[in-house]
């Protein structure tokens, strides 16, 4: 029986980290974790991500929202939107260390594959500006839409994607020359932008709309619009917000917000399969490394949802702070 | 003189002036962008000073949401090759307001919000040089204006007292406290604000129990132990009523403050006082509302109020208009404003569009006080064939404007 198995394997995996912790501290045989931002709570929620236990809750700046991991998995950085700064948190001793600065009111942002530099939105300036994390400088700034929001970064790191939410628009942004090559208009309030694994397509999530466009990230089309319908559930409730999308490229997930779902999309015929009934407000997603969870962060019901992946069946919801927002998963 | 932000909006156009797909794009990289004047038409009008002097109304009241709303659409504008300008025409108490209209109509625009009291709208939108103006009017509330005295060149961006009644009504009834004593100030503002609360009343099945016009003139309510005289003529004036919720009509703010807490029964207060009804509030946070609260208390250096909010709608709209129709022609444009595909973000949840057969911009109400917000109506359970924003105000069937 699969649960009985992964039961045992649980145990065992503790009794590891038990013994691994006692002999390395800080060494790599760790469990993973899962890393929430509590906006209201104005702290980190640390979780087990194998018995989503919280093992700790780390007070932070005002108003944290996007995290992001460093590219050994070791620093996370923090939005602290209302601090005007990104924080810097030490994972192996959970200190925080000297923030970064982020521009005004940095809402969302993402690691660059080079692991050097991070690209934040500024929502209330209508920038994005370019932190270099070694030199602690902004160098660069790019001038968006009105309220800057999500950011995605191309696998191969050519292209930046911003979404601006009032203006509508994806801006898609050469990461080498600063310059913007193409603004594709999209459906009211949009959020996300992920990438597809193999670099083809931009999914951007439209708040209001309740929609999602995915463009094709040479022509910069609109290829699809996936639209959501829940039975019982009004279409105004229906707000498209978190995207996270396989490796394998089978399967999309999309948080409908107050609709309180994920939506779980094929990626190859764009039809959704299911409807997963999560906490209230669901915003953000993450996976775990091996793609068998996914966890959602409910900002209403202060909890997080995880979601078996093959199985496509909510797991469990376990509380974390005030107002969880953004989520990642520390291997 | 430029300010900072005007020379980054500037140097981002010249940067920036890149391609939309599907868009004019091409002419915005060597010519100059496409370009839209948006009018700006208000007179000023002699109120007497609210009581208690706490909030005097700014004197850039409604233009500041204007001026606002531009910034923001040539934040867009840079990106689609589009550029607006608000041309203001601020007419001083008892001028002539339709000489100010033919200036701006004179150089060209076809776009104007107005922020008029009802007989000034009414008049500009019935000259001759009007016919071919869309007028947005971001200053009335009035029931009339959207039904027997409705006007096909104008739109509306304030929620009508229709919509603002049945917004705080709908709660009343969710909330169970259907018996309403209806109390009405002496105005004639404040009639037609009771008059759209019994409608609501009727219309969501609650219970008008009794209706009471507040004549009492405190003579001495700034003078130590005024308040006295104030409570015992509140309390005298609502004995022997049972009655779950008091509602007020008192849009001049004359005695509407005074009524929460000096009740003979312990009774919450709700209407134009105590719990508002309204299209903005200062507490309203969510739908990312903090965003436009903080641009908007940056610029103007004081919170939004609902004159404010109308403009920057009326003008935002006009800018999503040009956005999605790609054209800064008025009639394209205008055409796209009012279809059925009009879809605009206005921080309330649901995205803001005009009901076509009276011109009116559906929208949710928000229920406040001065600290917190309260609800946000439609509330849940109240629902539609259509769009459940169609719950508040003059629906389709009931209207008596059927624009053309």
């Amino acid at each position: 029986m699969p649960s009985a198995v992964s039961k045992h394997h649980r145990s065992r995996a503790i009794a590891a980290l038990a013994l691994a912790s006692a002999l390395w501290p800080a060494g790599p045989l760790r469990a993973e974790s899962v890393l929430v931002s509590n906006e209201k709570g104005n702290s980190i929620t640390v979780l087990d991500a194998e018995t989503l236990t919280v093992q700790k809750t780390i007070p932070v700046g005002q108003r944290p929202r996007g995290i992001v991991l460093s590219k050994d998995n070791r620093t996370l950085y923090i939005c602290a939107s209302d601090d005007d700064e990104i924080e810097v948190l030490d994972l192996d001793d959970f200190t925080l260390k000297p923030p970064l600065p982020s521009g005004a009111d940095p809402e969302t942002f993402a690691l660059h594959p080079d692991g050097r530099h991070l690209y934040v939105s500024n929502e209330n300036n209508s920038l994005v500006s370019i932190i270099d994390i070694a030199q602690r400088a902004i160098v660069g700034e790019i001038p968006v839409g009105v309220e800057p929001e999500g950011i995605g970064i191309s696998p191969d790191g050519k292209w930046v994607v911003n979404t601006s939410e009032t203006t509508n628009m994806a801006h898609f942004i050469d990461s080498d020359t600063h310059k913007i090559v193409a603004n594709v208009l999209v459906d009211p309030r949009p959020r996300r932008a992920v990438w597809t694994a193999d670099g083809k397509e931009v999914w951007v999530s439209s708040e209001i709309g309740g929609t999602v466009s995915v463009i094709d990230a040479t022509s910069h089309a609109i290829a699809h619009k996936i639209a959501f319908a829940v039975p019982g559930v009004p279409s105004e409730a229906i707000q498209a917000v978190g995207i996270a999308l396989t490796k394998d490229g089978k399967l999309g997930f999309v948080a409908l917000g107050p609709a309180n779902r994920v939506a779980v999309v094929d990626t190859q015929s764009f039809e959704v399969k299911k409807y997963l009934l999560v906490g209230q407000r669901v915003w953000n997603l993450a996976f775990n490394h091996d793609e068998t969870r996914l966890f959602t962060t409910n900002g209403i019901s202060n909890d997080i949802s995880e979601i078996d992946v093959p199985g496509l069946r909510v797991l469990k919801s376990v509380p974390v702070g005030n107002q969880p927002w953004g989520v990642v998963v520390r291997p | 003189m430029l300010g900072p932000y005007t020379t980054r909006a500037l140097l981002a156009l010249s940067l920036f002036a890149t391609t939309l797909p599907g868009s004019a794009a091409g002419a915005a990289d060597e010519a100059a962008p496409a370009a839209l004047r948006i009018g700006f038409l208000s007179v000023a009008v002699k109120q007497p000073a609210p009581e208690p002097y706490l909030d005097p109304p700014p004197a850039d009241e409604g233009v500041a949401g204007a001026r606002l709303g531009i910034d923001d659409d040539n934040t867009t504008g840079r990106f689609t090759g589009q550029q607006f300008a608000l041309e203001e025409e601020m007419v001083p108490a008892e001028g002539d307001v339709a000489a100010g209209f033919r200036r701006l109509v004179g150089s060209g625009i076809r776009l104007v919000v107005t922020d008029l009291p009802k007989a000034a709208l009414l008049a500009i939108a019935d000259l001759p040089d009007a016919k071919d103006v869309l007028l947005l009017d971001a200053g009335t509330e009035d029931d009339e204006l959207r039904a027997e005295k409705c006007r096909a060149n104008v739109l509306h961006t304030l929620p009508s007292r229709a919509m603002l009644a049945d917004g705080l009504v709908q709660y009343l009834v969710a909330k169970q406290w259907r018996r309403v004593l209806l109390v009405v100030g002496p105005t004639e503002a404040d009639g037609a604000y009771a008059a759209a609360v019994k409608r609501a009343i009727t219309k969501f099945q609650a219970k008008l129990v009794d209706e009471k016009p507040w004549t009492y003139q405190p003579g001495a309510r700034r003078s130590d132990t005024g308040h006295y005289s104030i409570a015992a003529e509140v309390a005298r004036f609502t004995q022997g009523i049972s009655y779950d919720v008091l509602v007020v009509a008192d849009e001049d703010d004359e005695f509407g403050d005074y009524l929460s807490y000096a009740t003979t029964d312990p009774r919450p207060v709700a209407g134009t006082h105590g719990l508002v009804a309204g299209a903005w509030a200062r507490p309203h946070q969510e739908w990312g509302a903090t965003q436009l609260q903080d641009r908007f208390l940056h610029r103007a250096k004081r919170w939004m109020t609902d004159r404010d909010y109308a403009a920057w709608l009326a003008v935002r709209a006009a800018g999503e208009g040009a956005t999605r129709a790609q054209s800064v022609e008025p009639a394209k444009l205008t055409t796209y404003m009012r279809s059925d595909k009009f879809e605009l973000g206005g921080y309330k949840g649901l995205p803001l569009s005009f009901r076509p057969w009276d011109g009116q911009m559906r929208q949710a109400i928000l229920l406040y006080d001065s600290r917190a917000l309260v609800s946000v109506s439609p509330q849940p359970g109240f629902l539609h064939q259509f769009s459940t924003l169609d719950t508040l105000g003059l629906d389709r069937p009931e209207s008596k404007c059927h624009l053309p």
